[in-house]
């Protein structure tokens, strides 16, 4: 049975039916034998699922935030945070249904916009509503991965344009391309929670955005330590609960697929995460801490493309695998001018390509019920697998590239030198992670200051 | 001997570390400290309430030098330091009456020459 997000509209009525009854063992719910029925037991979990994909976009906030440095964490944080708000309305405005809506095999026509047409009706088995809110946390965290790459100097405004509009012109038609019935849907190819849609496409935006926007001031001057490493570590943690969400949701239904890809979720990051800590070993003699939550991170998003088409001990080899080339591409990094600050190209752009290429290799139909891989016979599906990475990496190098430049041509990206000196906290947002508030003053809401008991009048009358 | 004592700004402290030890400046303490220099402060916002930052954050480098060390640690505190922007700091250079290495016991200008240190 196919588990491809917006694939069930395309399936015969029939074979949905009968779809939503396998799934549902006892089928306590009456199924209508024909028209699509909404599936209680699936719309609990999908809204369970919706609740915990939400979750890791703060969880992602904590994990970047305390990979920088202490005068910009809250900058860190609120990329991902703000992501919720600006990405999630235009989401609902036009995202949606530029991602899945019918239209052609590119892009959703604009039947959905200002979420038209989106009722309590059943889309596959669960009300259209919950569909499409699912749908919304991917475009969510897509946006906020980005953030990683530029993060310590790129202007607050212009950020919130950029990630509002790249989910609009890129997130969507790749989502549609791969999950709305477009052209990759119809090739074949397999993308279980979003290897490429999210991962290899939030990677090569990060790529073009640390490019686009420049190194920061003292890149390679001067060392930027992480600030706050058990906060990174508390991310990580909550990412791999939340992606129980994304990878086991996108079965969009209550089933064995779905039980397949929890499992691949829980084994995958456990092999990379061991196999990281040995090469941390191995390079510095040391298992060290950030490794261990960036190990976790690479092996969620490699075995997101592939966690409900391949079997268990699959999961865990690909978990296994995918450390190695994310570990020296990182190390590698590190060596060169690219100012990835916290390295998105190596975990979510190089993970996700490695993830939906072993995809196409550990596919395998006595666990998914469609699709073998190349180790099951079908070596086609490589190709399948490396034209559908090759297609995000150009759409979305292309089209972040472009997009940037022109909100360049608008208003400046970056913040100014001495701004980013200050910090971005401070510049940016007016507020400092970890005030001690001893030079405090307050200004009271009549423009007179008060320090300890004694009011004064304020100088310069700003408030 | 004399102590050179500067205030400076915290994102300068890689470039004047780097001018330091250019210098041959090698025994040196260095502490986080708060101050106002005439730098305009900043307003933060927490919910409703609005408060003014009077104090910026710098760093205290003090370095203990003999007579002939305290031009070179000066230009290179100077030149580490400076932006051109207000709020770059003060080096102030105060006269040390007396200096002890604890480890050896030596005194004043002794006391203030790096050892060569043996390799571990």
């Amino acid at each position: 049975m196919s588990r491809l997000r917006g694939y069930s509209r395309f399936l015969a009525p029939a074979a949905l039916a009968a779809v939503a009854i396998a799934s549902t063992p006892g089928a306590a719910y009456a199924q209508g034998a024909a028209a699509p029925a909404i599936n209680q037991g699936d719309t609990a979990w999908m809204l369970i699922s919706t609740a915990l994909v939400l979750l890791m976009t703060p969880a992602l906030a904590f994990f970047y935030g305390g990979l920088v440095r202490s005068k910009n964490a809250l900058n860190t944080m609120m990329m991902s945070f703000i992501a919720l708000g600006v990405v999630g309305i235009s989401w609902a405005l036009a995202g949606y249904s530029l991602a899945f809506a019918p239209g052609n095999d590119f892009v959703g026509d604009l039947s959905r916009v200002f979420l038209r047409n989106v009722g309590l009706e059943a889309q596959g088995t669960i009300p259209h509503v919950l569909f499409m809110s699912y749908q919304g946390t991917f475009a969510i965290i897509t946006a906020a991965l980005i953030s990683g790459a530029i993060v310590e100097r790129m202007r607050f405004g212009a950020y919130m344009v950029f990630i509002a509009l790249w989910s609009l012109v890129i997130y969507g038609p790749v989502a549609h391309w791969v999950w709305g019935g477009g052209w990759l849907a119809k090739m074949g190819a397999l993308d279980f929670a979003g290897g490429t849609v999210v991962h290899v496409n939030a990677g090569v935006a990060a790529l073009v955005a640390a490019m686009v926007l420049g190194q920061r001031k003292d890149f390679a001057r001067q060392a930027f330590l992480p600030h706050n490493v058990p906060l990174v570590l508390l991310g990580a943690g909550l990412l791999w609960f939340g992606w129980f969400g994304f990878n086991s949701g996108s079965a969009l239904t209550s089933s064995p697929s779905a039980a397949l890809a929890f499992t691949t979720t829980f084994l995958a990051p456990m092999g990379t995460l061991v196999v990281w800590a040995l090469l941390d070993l191995m390079r510095n003699g040391k298992v060290t801490a950030v490794g261990a939550a960036t190990g976790i991170v690479v092996g969620l998003v490699a075995i997101t493309p592939a966690a409900g088409f391949v079997s268990p001990m699959s999961g865990l080899i690909l978990g296994c695998l995918a450390a190695f080339p994310s570990y020296y591409a990182l190390v590698w990094r590190a060596r060169t001018r690219l100012d990835d600050s916290l390295d998105v190209v190596a975990a979510h752009g190089l993970g996700g390509t490695v993830g939906a290429l072993l995809t196409g290799v550990f596919a395998e139909k006595a666990w998914n019920g469609t699709t073998d891989g190349v180790l099951f016979g079908n070596p086609g599906q490589f190709l399948i697998q490396a034209t559908a990475v090759g297609a995000a990496i150009v759409y979305s190098g292309v089209g972040s590239f472009a997009l940037l430049k022109l909100i360049g041509l608008v208003m400046p990206l970056r913040a100014e030198g001495n701004e980013e000196g200050v910090g971005m906290d401070v510049t940016q947002h007016g507020e400092e992670a970890y005030a001690e508030g001893e030079a405090a003053i307050l200004v009271l809401p009549t423009g007179d200051v008060k320090v300890g008991a004694t009011a004064m009048a304020a100088e310069g009358g700003r408030a | 001997m004399k102590l050179v004592v500067a205030i400076v700004r915290p994102d300068r402290v890689p470039a004047v570390l780097e001018e330091l030890y250019k210098a041959e400046v090698q025994g040196l303490t260095i502490s986080r400290v708060q101050g106002h220099g005439g730098e305009r402060e900043h307003v933060e916002t927490y919910r409703g309430t609005s408060v003014k930052m009077e104090l910026s954050d710098k760093v205290r480098f003090e370095i203990g030098v003999s007579n002939h060390f305290v031009e070179p640690t000066v230009r290179a505190v100077l030149k580490g330091a400076r932006t051109g922007e207000v709020g770059d700091g003060k080096i102030f250079v105060v006269p040390v009456e007396k200096v002890f290495r604890i480890r050896t016991g030596e005194e004043d200008e002794k006391a203030v020459t790096p050892v060569k240190m043996a390799t571990t």
